[in-house]
């Protein structure tokens, strides 16, 4: 399946959950926030989070800012 | 806002109270612009801030998922993070923005809100900040908000639930200074939460000014990071937001038009 993640297109197998994704991307340890479709997926759901097709990932984190 | 005290207050007993918190230092410094990451800790560390802002951005995607973060590099538990909602010009992305700071930073309920209106002098639009902020404040948020130096719009927000004010001195980044004392004195003085010039300061004798008219503290980032040498300029900026706040407290003598001789005049010998 086709997802968005951070703006950018990724294909996914069927069914992964967001810890597979976040795995894949080498973030499954960082101090980061996900949104799916506008829905803040809380850390603890990580790993029960079942991605569909078109969902619309969004990958936050800090940074130095005024 | 504190009322100047009659006796000599120490400097360790005049805390800046924030939504129930008691910090020590009135400074309060951005991150952003800095050439790097130890850079910007070496200088948040000579400025004695103990909240600095940050921003949240997307996570880089990319072949790098190692290159180390600002939150790694920084001793994080030294201080309170003010994650900020730079860079949002609506009511929606400001509040979005706070509630994925709070899920990043584990239900951390402090927050900067700003919602620009305009890309060239980054002046807030007030209405959206007035309407972003209410919505926030019912969510739960202590919502310390960058506003114009309005003092109507001031009042508003402090009664809509702000845990602070933050009026502009000048736009964000131009180091153009107190361009405004009359509006910045208003507000302090009709205020009931602390109140803190964000953005405009640009050099070490401008905080004092901000400081003397009775702000509670300032917030800057520019000043010190686009400083030729950033980590002495938050020496520099640490010393005079503590001077101000202490000539403030002590009262400034009256102005008077002509001189008033300081040795006496009885005793001379010619």
């Amino acid at each position: 399946m086709n997802v968005t993640v951070n703006g950018e297109s990724r294909s996914l197998d069927a069914e992964a959950s967001l810890a597979e994704l976040l795995q894949a991307l080498g973030l499954q340890d960082k101090r980061i926030a996900v949104e799916v479709n506008r829905d803040i997926v809380p850390r603890s759901e990580y790993g029960s989070f079942r991605l569909t097709e078109n969902d619309t990932i969004e990958i936050v984190n800090a940074i130095g800012g005024g | 806002m504190a009322t100047p005290a009659q006796s000599v207050p120490a400097s360790n007993d005049d805390p800046l109270v924030i939504a129930g918190e008691r910090y020590q230092s009135r400074l309060l410094v951005g991150t952003g612009k800095y050439k790097d990451n130890e850079e910007t800790r070496q200088a948040i560390e000579a400025s004695g801030a103990e909240i600095i802002t940050v921003a949240i951005r997307r996570t880089n995607i990319g072949q790098n998922p190692d290159e180390p973060n600002l939150l790694d590099v920084i001793p994080v538990d030294r201080y309170t993070l003010l994650p900020n909602t730079a860079g949002c010009y609506t009511v929606e992305d400001a509040v979005r923005t706070c509630r994925l700071a709070r899920e990043l930073l584990d239900g951390h309920k402090l927050v900067k809100l700003e919602v620009l209106g305009d890309e060239k002098t980054l002046f807030p639009d007030v209405t959206a900040t007035l309407e972003a902020a209410e919505i926030l404040v019912k969510d739960g948020f202590d919502v310390m908000v960058y506003t114009n130096d309005d003092p109507l719009i001031a009042k508003r927000l402090e009664d809509l639930g702000c845990a602070a004010v933050m009026p502009l001195a000048a736009p964000i980044g131009s180091g153009l200074g107190i361009r405004n004392p009359y509006n910045i004195l208003t507000i302090v003085e009709n205020a009931g939460v602390p109140i803190l010039v964000d953005a405009g300061v640009g050099t070490a004798s401008d905080a004092p000014i901000a400081m003397e008219l009775g702000c509670d503290g300032i917030l800057m980032n520019t000043a010190i990071a686009a400083a030729r040498n950033p980590v002495l300029m938050a020496s520099a900026m640490k010393k005079a937001t503590e001077a101000g706040r202490e000539a403030y407290l002590a009262g400034r003598m009256p102005k008077k038009r002509f001189a008033s001789a300081s040795s006496p005049l009885d005793g001379l010998f010619f």
